[in-house]
């Protein structure tokens, strides 16, 4: 009789590999073996991964049908198990093995679709945090701005692609219009933005996420117009900053080395 | 779907019931503030940092009990508890103050992975001090007593020495835990195991799910003033390799009406339990599972009639 330990490992083994054969241990009402039961906990493990990942990427799963969804789901289920019973997490890994997952290859854009609902979803369970209103910056001159450090809302994400992803997504929510996208138009990078009650996606001006992930790396507002400018020209710092604090985009600002600043 | 029953101290109480929240009923409930006994939410699904999750509940919270059920703490499995875990369970209790808090006699983790469902245990003295010794552990930190849910099952172990009413006999009184009788899953297990769903509650400790033993290391007292005793329905009809029947727990449909007559059974031998409706997938509209908890408060009312008429014989 195999101890517990051993017998929950050999349980657990055959779970998601149907090539592991279970344990004789595992009876039915005679006491003879049913590899027939066994397999409800299989299905049932399975099933359940692939209904928590739908549930976190439903306009992938959309996009793409049932069908095809739930055998690329049970794909990563099998291979990447969630590692915390808090399956508010689980899938963060799940854009990038769309991105790598063959048969999607015809779908260039899928991945970041994937990616911009992850980020939904972190955004959806972030931390709460009060924003800065625009009354909380009208006493700073711009000599006083350019040394900010601006501290960006805990659910503000950036999802940068090279495709319009964004209006993919928009379109293949629950209540969204398919129309035609012209993916000639250039990429489109999503901010992910706090939810007052409900995730809001927009999608960047030029240069605006490498504006945020500048700042959310902690950089000064100067440091960060630098960054957006370098990697688009066409970067307008004052029109960003202005829409970010009307979104809420900040919680926190802190004044770094003036003197330095300054000098 | 399924109906979880907890019984109440004194019958002079009247008895409720209450239903699975979900995320789809948040705003009519707040809307038409329904009269309902309570709402129980997954803990999981509540672990996260804040957003509009949190901010739901507190408001529905503000208006109801509520009580707490664990669905990730793989009680039964033979690694140590993850303590982060206890840890989350017990910041959402301080937060969140539920009436009361569950889990199950089953396991969800190995090693490194959750495989998010409720899997089996052999009931032997071994998993016997293992279980018995994670109770303790989740009492101690969670600073209160917490009710273990019997569980579904498709299997049993070649190894087994206990039944499972006699192995969860003994959990209850090495841990003062107090039980939830989810009598969905006796209908489901005792179909898979080939017992008698009635036998099966005639053999439930059920004294302990009316008057469990405080923990004399957590001390509570409060949270006693109602007992659950889950009774569940919802599943799917299938056949094993020697065509026994097997019944799959759903939690996609409404109660089924072989449960509601072993709940009608249950709550005869209870006496009025507070009951709850589970109902996961494939969520009704609000008034539909609104009238699945005002059904079971039918049956309740009927309980409560008969004791009464009982106590005034006597």
């Amino acid at each position: 009789m195999p101890p517990w330990p051993e017998l929950q490992r050999a349980f657990a083994a055959a779970l998601l590999n149907p090539a592991v054969e279970p344990s004789r241990e595992f009876v039915g009402p005679d006491r003879e073996a049913s590899e027939r039961r066994f397999a409800v906990y299989r299905n049932n493990v399975v099933v359940g991964l692939i209904d928590a990942i739908g549930d976190n990427f439903p306009v992938t799963r959309r996009i793409v049908g049932e069908d095809f969804f739930r055998a690329m789901a049970r794909a990563y289920v099998t291979a990447e198990p969630p590692r915390s019973p808090v399956l508010l997490d689980y899938g963060e890994t799940f854009p990038d093995f769309v991105a790598a997952f063959e048969p999607a290859d015809p779908l260039p854009y899928l991945a970041d679709v994937a990616r911009i609902e992850r980020a939904w979803t972190e955004a959806y369970h972030a931390a709460d945090a009060q924003p800065l209103t625009a009354e909380a910056f009208a006493p700073l001159t711009p000599c006083d701005a350019v040394g900010l450090r601006l501290l960006v809302h805990p659910s503000l994400r950036v999802v940068r692609s090279r495709l319009p992803a964004v209006t993919v997504w928009r379109m293949n929510v629950a209540d969204g219009v398919p129309k035609s996208v012209d993916f000639e138009a250039g990429g489109e990078d999503g901010l992910v933005l706090p939810p007052e009650a409900d995730v809001e996606v927009r999608v960047c001006a030029p240069g605006g996420a490498e504006f945020v992930d500048a700042l959310a790396a902690r950089l000064t507002l100067a440091e960060a117009a630098e960054a957006a400018l370098r990697a688009d020209d066409r970067f307008d710092l004052s029109a960003n900053l202005v829409a970010l604090i009307a979104m809420g985009a900040f919680v926190g600002a802190e004044e770094v080395n003036r003197k330095a600043t300054s000098n | 779907m399924s109906i979880v029953a907890a019984s109440r101290r004194t019958f002079v109480l009247s008895a409720e019931a209450g239903v699975g929240l979900k995320p789809a009923h948040y705003r009519a409930i707040l809307e038409t503030n329904p009269a309902i006994g309570f709402f129980e939410v997954h803990a999981e699904n509540y672990m996260g940092a804040g957003g509009p999750p949190h901010r739901w509940l507190t408001a529905i919270r503000e208006r109801y009990p509520l009580s707490l059920h664990g669905v990730g703490l793989s009680i039964g499995g033979a690694e140590a508890l993850d303590r982060e875990h206890l840890q989350r369970l017990r910041r959402l209790i301080d937060r969140y103050q539920p009436a009361l808090f569950s889990e199950h006699l089953a396991w969800s983790t190995h090693e490194t992975a959750f495989f998010n469902d409720l899997l089996p245990l052999p009931y032997t003295t071994e998993t016997l001090h293992r279980v018995v010794d994670h109770i303790d552990e989740t009492q101690e930190a969670l600073g209160r007593t917490m009710l273990l849910e019997n569980p579904s099952t498709y299997l049993a172990f070649a190894q087994a020495e206990f039944s499972e009413t006699d192995f969860i006999a003994e959990v209850a009184r090495r841990t003062g835990c107090g039980l939830l009788l989810d009598v969905n899953n006796v209908r489901v297990a005792s179909t898979n195991q080939g017992l008698d769903p009635v036998a099966y509650i005639d053999a439930f400790p059920l004294t302990h799910v009316q008057e469990p033993k405080r923990s004399a290391k957590s001390g509570g007292a409060t949270q006693w003033a109602v007992r659950a005793s889950p009774l569940r329905a919802g599943f799917a009809p299938d056949i094993d390799e020697k065509q026994r029947p097997l019944l799959i727990d759903a939690h996609d449909r409404p109660v089924d009406a072989s449960v509601w007559d072993l709940y009608a059974y249950a709550v005869a031998r209870l006496g009025p339990a507070r009951t709850l409706i589970e109902w996961d997938a494939n969520v009704p509209a609000w008034p539909e599972l609104h009238g699945e908890a005002l059904r079971a408060e039918r049956v309740l009312a009927a309980a409560c009639r008969k004791e009464r008429a009982d106590a005034a014989v006597a």
